[in-house]
């Protein structure tokens, strides 16, 4: 019993301690940044850039520990006790999950510009050179000369997004639910494999040369064309497509306990930042700095028509639970008549 | 109680039982435990839809179509392994424990780029019309795969510690080699082939990670249970997950305790 106490002591002694030390200037403190796949190369320049700034602004010492993987699995990952200072996920959704279980404080989104998410993207199609099968809008994806690739709704992040903007397609031109239903039954018909992740799909159509079409993320779809040098794939802009806002924001509980918050709040609005917005748009994302954006104008061209999440299903929690829970349509599409 | 030469039952007994219910025990009643959670009529729509059953039939039928294969060709490894000497011997022993040592993704991977439409053998099956990626048969072959050790190395020693001196009574007493085989060494290499092929089985239906580099995912067609379980964890619908993992625990349970009660019988002479 006696040992017990002592080690409790201990450790509370600890825990006292450490948020202590962390303030100190002399120690380098450490921030991790829990987000989701394609964004490594990003928040690897982004993490270093930031230790220079920090560290000239404020003397102190810090460094950025990324950690990537599926959107959903990181934010489980936290969930499950990762101690994350901030999270940048794929779906709004992802951060709810950890707004209801108590770690991060209701009304996050509206703690920092443009929904809290420093950069957007969109949904658009990878084909091969010189488009073979003539793929211009989300009609030809029914087509039934025409393969598509994209990853499995249920365990990838972004292919929730490439659902939605299929589906936002029919509604928001003039279709009825059950027209959207047909359409997107249509389309996941022409997919011959559901990879679990959009790296994985990006693989299967690229290396593994199969399908026409694939539905990628447009920073996924830049970055393949960079690395196989365009003498293979080339990038269509469908006539209207989703506006993607992949949110930031920080883990409250954890930096309390950690005492980092000042410093996950710097990271946070660092990535507001031109240097950070520069970053942004050279990894193939679209920067919220108009101006940065524009200048960026041959990698990213103007979006022609765009829908959002709140047009298509008015918030991700009612697309979460409609479109892809139990019994929700992706389910429905793939049951048996 | 007869007393035992080496002392100790106490303690060994004791360490055991917490041991493996520190590691087993408790983990598994937390899985029966979450799925409690879920009212009986919402437990049977998720572990009862088509979709689920769909991905049970394949689960355990691709999982038994693999144990059956490795138990004609692990037999056979097993028999060259344990009965001949050759050259290079040792490196094949050593490849056969290959698939326990590889983390699986790298399977998955290797297999899908080699079956895939462009890869080594995908080129010359696919204008066979055999899609052998992306399919059940894929599923199957990676699922051959990854339990190819269990067989062969629970024949193994038995072979070795067979000897020859029954084959060749049989022999001398006028059998033919198949009588031999059929009636000599096949009944008693029996019981450890069904201990071989039980867990060759369990390991091909808990296996999800190069499962889903080469099966295509495609719910009713080609989607392994433990797809649906991630499925279930990415909407934190964590009682959906446990639910299916529980039909699957009572399922793999089932099956190899049917395999024991196979394997008992097979000793009955002993």
């Amino acid at each position: 019993m006696k040992f017990i106490g002592y080690v409790a002591i201990a450790l509370l002694a600890g825990s006292l301690l450490l948020p202590a030390q962390a303030q100190d200037k002399k120690d380098p403190i450490t921030l991790t940044n829990v987000s989701y796949d394609p964004t490594r190369e990003l928040y690897k320049d982004v993490g270093e850039q930031f230790a220079k700034y920090y560290q000239s602004k404020t003397g102190q010492r810090v460094t950025v520990s990324n950690s990537h993987g599926g959107s959903g699995a990181q934010a489980r990952a936290v969930l499950g006790g990762l101690k994350a200072d901030v999270v940048t996920l794929a779906l709004a959704s992802d951060i709810e999950a950890l707004e209801d279980r108590n770690l991060i404080k209701p009304g996050w989104q509206a703690k920092f510009p443009n929904n809290s998410s420093p950069y957007v993207s969109t949904i658009v199609f990878l084909v091969r050179k010189g488009n073979p099968r003539n793929v211009k809008t989300w009609n030809d994806l029914t087509r039934t000369d025409v393969s598509v690739i994209t990853p499995n709704p249920k365990t990838s992040g972004g292919a929730r997004w490439n659902f939605l903007a299929a589906w936002g397609f029919i509604t928001q031109n003039g279709g009825g639910e059950k027209d959207a239903t047909d359409f997107v039954k249509k389309l996941f018909e022409r997919v011959p494999v559901l990879d679990t992740g959009a790296r994985g799909s990006t693989t299967t159509f690229v290396q593994k040369k199969i399908g026409d079409v694939l539905i990628a993320w447009e920073n996924e779809a830049i970055l393949a064309l960079k690395e196989e040098g365009g003498n293979l794939l080339e990038v269509v802009y469908p006539e209207q497509t989703i506006l993607a806002e992949p949110p930031v924001a920080i883990v409250d509980k954890v930096v309390d306990q950690r005492g980092t918050r000042a410093a996950a709040e710097e990271f946070i609005k660092y990535l507001y930042t031109d240097d950070a917005q520069e970053l942004i748009a050279k990894w193939g994302y679209r920067p919220s700095n108009a101006a940065i954006l524009e200048k960026h104008k041959d990698t990213l061209p103007p979006f022609k028509k765009l829908f959002t999440i709140k047009d298509v299903a008015g918030s991700w929690r009612e697309a979460q639970k409609k479109f892809f829970g139990d019994g929700g349509v992706f389910d429905q599409i793939y049951q048996p008549r | 109680m007869k007393r035992r030469n080496i002392p100790g039952f106490k303690t060994t007994m004791g360490a055991t039982l917490a041991w493996l219910g520190v590691i087993v025990l408790i983990p598994l009643s937390s899985v029966v435990w979450t799925s409690w959670s879920l009212s009986g009529a919402e437990f049977w729509r998720i572990v009862w839809s088509p979709r689920a059953v769909a991905a049970y039939k394949l689960t355990f039928g691709a999982a038994a179509a693999a144990a059956a294969i490795n138990a004609a060709i692990g037999l056979l490894i097993a028999w060259v392994l344990a009965r001949y000497e050759f050259a290079g011997k040792n490196f094949m022993n050593a490849l056969i424990d290959i698939p326990f040592a590889l983390p699986t993704a790298v399977a998955g991977l290797t297999y899908s780029s080699l079956y895939a439409t462009n890869g080594w053998f995908g080129r010359f099956l696919e204008p066979l019309g055999i899609h052998a990626v992306h399919s059940r048969l894929a599923v199957c072959i990676v699922l051959t795969f990854i339990s190819l050790p269990f067989v062969v190395r629970t024949l193994q020693p038995v072979f070795e510690d067979l000897g020859t001196e029954a084959e060749e009574a049989a022999h001398s007493l006028g059998a033919s080699r198949w009588q031999t085989f059929r009636l000599v060494i096949f009944p008693s290499i029996l019981p450890a082939l069904l201990t071989g092929v039980a867990l060759a089985f369990a390991r091909a239906v808990g296996e999800y990670g190069s499962v889903v580099f080469v099966s295509g995912n495609l719910p009713m067609k080609t989607e392994i249970a433990p797809l649906l379980i991630m499925g279930q964890l990415e909407n934190y619908n964590f009682a959906g997950a446990s639910a299916i993992a529980f039909v699957l625990l009572v399922a793999s349970f089932a099956i190899n305790g049917g395999i024991n009660l196979l394997s008992k019988w097979s000793r009955r002479y002993e």
